[in-house]
């Protein structure tokens, strides 16, 4: 008997034991959505964040240290594509441009610029003193080469991204196998070492944006034909931007050093960019916990959800959230019944209470979006989500949705016994948007709807052969025009997974590409959105994204721009 | 010993070929290539593939692969530009390694040491918190228990580093972590044969003989109780070298168990073939020695194909 109690009680200690360690542990749980992030009222803007003077003047070690979670895949600026890549080459490459505080493009190894009448010839003045971290003068034959390299068709493997260069004459063609287009072609050249001229398709007034875009980095030419894999390693990078390569550690870190070759040093206060990878939310809060990084959370990293509302009550902790030039929403599948009724997708979107998603389930004091040009992207004077009002092209009205949709589904003929079926790709974060799309729509129209999790790869396999009915989607602006949304829908558009075909639409894109006149140019984008979401509801706008972090107040000068991505560049570390 | 040896290594061959001609097959199967993305069209993505072969037929892939890989090139990285996969693993590898060989070694040292100690004070005091902690160390799984060692230990108290391999007092976390479940296992095994042989009648006979406890524990029976141990160190050394990922993961260890998780989500194919051959190669090693050892530590058990004699 006593014996028997014994043994209880052992047990019932291992039980409390063990139910306090795995309780402990749940607050330490990790979640893959870096760009859903979670609430926060308190401390928080939707501003860059301002910048105090800098009252004790700079420190005397301006080492500064970060997460970028992953390796970067590729640090050459043809193969480039992803958020961490990015993030490190902004300090080892220097455009034509570069993107200051503001998000304008200023001179950078282009000290000038002109444009010939047509907008459509560039010709750009390159300083003397731009030095390859080798000491090799960066001259426009760089750039030329470059960029016809991103181009060319028979690079191996092809440039990703080189659809980023088909604004130069020839560019799309040159990148077509057995275009018969040469290099020549191209709309590019060297006039001198220090003059380079390029030739558009279209006018393109955000062209000078682009040029501080990735794939517009200049490349050593030297360097990359004597080395095909010359990205990989430290030891044999060349790059020409405020820092050098000076350590990689392959998936555990990467070490930027001050470049003395560069021509504007004096501007750079950081001696050392320290880069961990850690993939671990939990272990990352960790580090900076500890006081062995100075940034952590977005763009690179992230936060664990569930420490925000602790860490936004923390007048320390310093936490920010901005808003960036990204868009979450739905994807209708334009071509499958009942979706292919305006009627029913207008419908499904005016049935859903954005707001109370967020509050409740995004948490991460994001804007509702009725449009799909996201907040943050410039329009003609202000930015162009403030010239033209999304709540125009359609309200949140419950009564009116059940009429619509009772329309549209008699118009469809479809049987709404039938139901249907929300895909998403895995992330915690998208499993608990689709379980509040399907519960309002159930609420509303009495639908049946499904929800399906399906691992990235199969997931876009699938909604890019629009094999879905409605799917998961966010669209991320590459540069700073309402276009990098607005062609995404034109009918022939690589990108268009909605099986959304519209003449007019497909028009209005083109006249916007051609024209010069910048108002014209914003009217028609208007007009083709209207026709996208006003009209046709082509797809259900849920939020705008945001971007959350927090640094160390010391700290000064990181900057995260309209997209979201991160500029260390003029950073400092400000004497305690 | 030579046949034995040359039997073991033609069916490690013959294994390998089915491991990697089975992953092959199953890692064609999974839908999606290591080159879809939202933002790259997909006439380009297209050409991607061709430079990389993936557009030509799955038979002939294999021959091409098989071909690669019996000339010792385990190819490039598709998702790392120019990286090579033998490059990426060997890089990688030796964090594993030696990491694993400290959780082995502690593994081995605790958990005989407990089994130990809780068959000598059998049904007492000590033996009953043993099965407590072996309780313990086998319900908490390493995912639980690694983010809570790095929590208390290193994030509040600041013993030691949150991250890496870098002091000898930065494998302590990682290695409590990744051994709990080893080191629970083997006092568990090891309490249970102890009992067993501490009650056998030649002990009874040896202590009878008048020789010393303690002499009688580790010459005679602990030599047999570590039979099972032994035989589990073949598991052991898989198990711990494979059962990294998360703890690597956790305490931001470049290892190459994160390769195992990222290289399939990012269908890198000649990632996930070489990772797949190279365990296959390690596992089949460790049962290889296991077998040696095994022979070594009982004498009934030839090395001529293991028929007692």
């Amino acid at each position: 008997m006593s014996k028997g109690i014994k043994r209880s009680m052992l047990s019932l200690l291992a039980i409390v034991l063990m139910m306090g360690t795995v309780l402990a542990a749940c607050g330490t749980s990790s979640e893959g959505e870096t760009t859903t992030p979670p609430a926060s009222e308190g401390n928080t803007n939707t501003e860059t964040p301002a910048e105090e003077p800098a009252a004790g003047g700079k420190a005397d070690n301006q080492a500064f240290r970060m997460n970028i979670s992953t390796e970067p895949p590729s640090l050459d600026p043809a193969q480039a594509q992803d958020q961490t890549s990015f993030t490190v080459m902004v300090g080892l490459y220097e455009g034509l441009t570069r993107m200051n505080a503001a998000g304008e493009p200023e001179p950078a190894v282009a000290e000038s610029w002109t444009t010939s009448e047509d907008g459509k010839t560039w010709t750009f003045k390159l300083r003397q003193d731009a030095k390859w971290s080798n000491g090799d003068p960066v001259t426009a034959h760089d750039f030329e080469y470059s960029w016809k390299r991103t181009l060319d068709a028979n690079l191996n493997p092809p440039a990703p991204y080189a659809y980023q260069l088909y604004y130069l004459v020839n560019g799309a063609e040159y990148n077509t196998p057995d275009s018969g287009v040469t290099a020549d072609q191209v709309g590019v050249k060297a006039l001198d070492d220090y003059t380079l001229e390029v030739q558009l398709v279209n006018p393109t007034p955000y062209f000078l944006s682009l040029t501080s875009f990735f794939t517009y980095y200049p490349v050593h030419k030297a360097t990359v034909e004597a080395n095909p894999a010359w990205a990989t390693e430290a030891a044999s990078f060349v790059g020409n931007g405020p820092f050098t390569l000076a350590e990689w550690k392959h998936n555990d870190s990467i070490k930027l050093a001050k470049n003395d070759n560069y021509f504007n040093k004096d501007q750079i206060n950081f001696t050392e960019v320290s880069m961990a990878m850690i993939s671990e939310p939990q272990t990352e809060l960790n580090l900076y916990n500890t006081g062995e990084l100075d940034w952590t959370g977005g763009p690179n990293g992230e936060i664990p959800t569930e420490q925000i509302p602790v860490l936004k009550n923390d007048p320390e902790a310093n936490l920010v959230i901005q808003g960036i030039a990204s868009t979450y929403y739905m994807n209708f599948n334009n071509t499958k019944k009942p979706f292919d009724n305006a009627k029913v997708r207008r419908a499904l979107a005016m049935a859903v209470n954005r707001q109370l998603m967020i509050d409740k389930i995004t948490l991460g004091n994001q804007q509702p979006a009725y449009g799909f040009v996201s907040t943050g992207i410039k329009g003609l004077e202000k930015t162009f989500r403030e010239e033209v009002i999304d709540t125009n092209y359609f309200t949140e009205d419950l009564e009116a949705a059940k009429k619509l949709w009772a329309e549209g589904i008699a118009e469809a003929g479809w049987d709404p016994a039938t139901g249907f079926t929300i895909t998403h790709n895995t992330g915690e974060g998208h499993k608990k948007i689709a379980t509040a799309l399907a519960d309002m729509w159930k609420t509303a129209f009495g639908v049946t709807v499904k929800i399906e999790e399906q691992e990235w790869a199969v997931f876009l396999q699938n909604r890019t052969a629009l094999n879905y009915d409605v799917a998961r989607a966010g669209w991320g602006a590459d540069y700073n025009d309402p276009m990098t949304f607005i062609d995404m829908f034109t009918s022939t558009s690589g990108n268009n997974d909605l099986g959304f075909n519209n003449a007019e639409y497909d028009q209005l894109v083109k006249d916007a590409y051609a024209t010069q006149d910048n108002a014209k140019r914003m009217e028609l984008m208007a007009k083709a959105e209207q026709i996208l979401i006003g009209d046709n509801t082509a797809l259900l706008p849920l939020y705008y994204y945001t971007r959350i972090w927090m640094n160390k107040p010391y700290v000064k000068d990181v900057v995260i721009d309209y997209s979201g991505n991160m500029d260390y560049t003029r950073g400092y570390i400000e004497k305690q | 010993m030579a046949r034995f040896v040359i039997q073991k290594l033609v069916s490690t061959v013959a294994s390998l070929l089915v491991l990697a001609t089975a992953t092959f097959v199953l890692m064609k199967l999974i839908p999606g290539n290591p080159f879809l993305n939202e933002k790259t069209p997909r006439a380009i993505q297209e050409r991607i593939m061709s430079f990389y072969g993936l557009d030509r037929p799955i038979w002939e892939q294999y021959f091409k692969y098989m071909g690669k890989l019996l000339s010792g090139d385990l190819g490039i990285s598709m998702k790392y530009q120019y990286r090579s996969v033998a490059t990426m693993i060997n890089e990688s590898f030796y964090l594993s390694a030696q990491l694993g060989i400290v959780s082995i070694i502690a593994s081995v040292i605790f958990g005989v040491g407990m089994g130990v100690v809780a068959a000598l004070y059998h049904r007492k005091l000590l033996d009953n918190l043993t099965i407590v902690i072996a309780v313990l160390g086998v319900s908490i799984p390493s995912f639980v228990l690694a983010p809570v060692l790095q929590y208390y230990f290193s994030a509040e108290l600041r013993w030691f580093p949150v991250t890496g391999l870098n002091s000898p007092f930065s494998y302590v976390l990682p290695t409590i972590a990744l051994s709990a479940l080893s080191v629970a296992f083997i006092a568990r095994l090891t309490r249970s044969t102890m009992v067993e042989v501490l009650n056998s009648d030649y002990i009874r006979t040896a202590r009878s003989k008048g020789l010393s406890g303690f002499v009688v524990t580790t010459r005679h029976a602990l030599r047999n109780a570590l039979l099972p141990v032994v035989t589990y160190l073949g598991p052991l050394t898989a198990n711990v070298i494979t059962g990294s990922i998360v703890i690597e993961q956790v305490f931001g260890i470049a290892g190459i168990g994160q390769h195992f998780v990222t290289s399939i989500n990012n269908r890198d194919y000649t990632l996930i073939m070489g990772l797949t051959i190279f365990y296959g190669i390690i596992l089949m090693v460790c049962r290889f020695l296991t077998d040696i050892a095994y022979a070594l530590v009982d004498p009934r058990i030839k090395l001529t194909g293991g028929k007692g004699g």
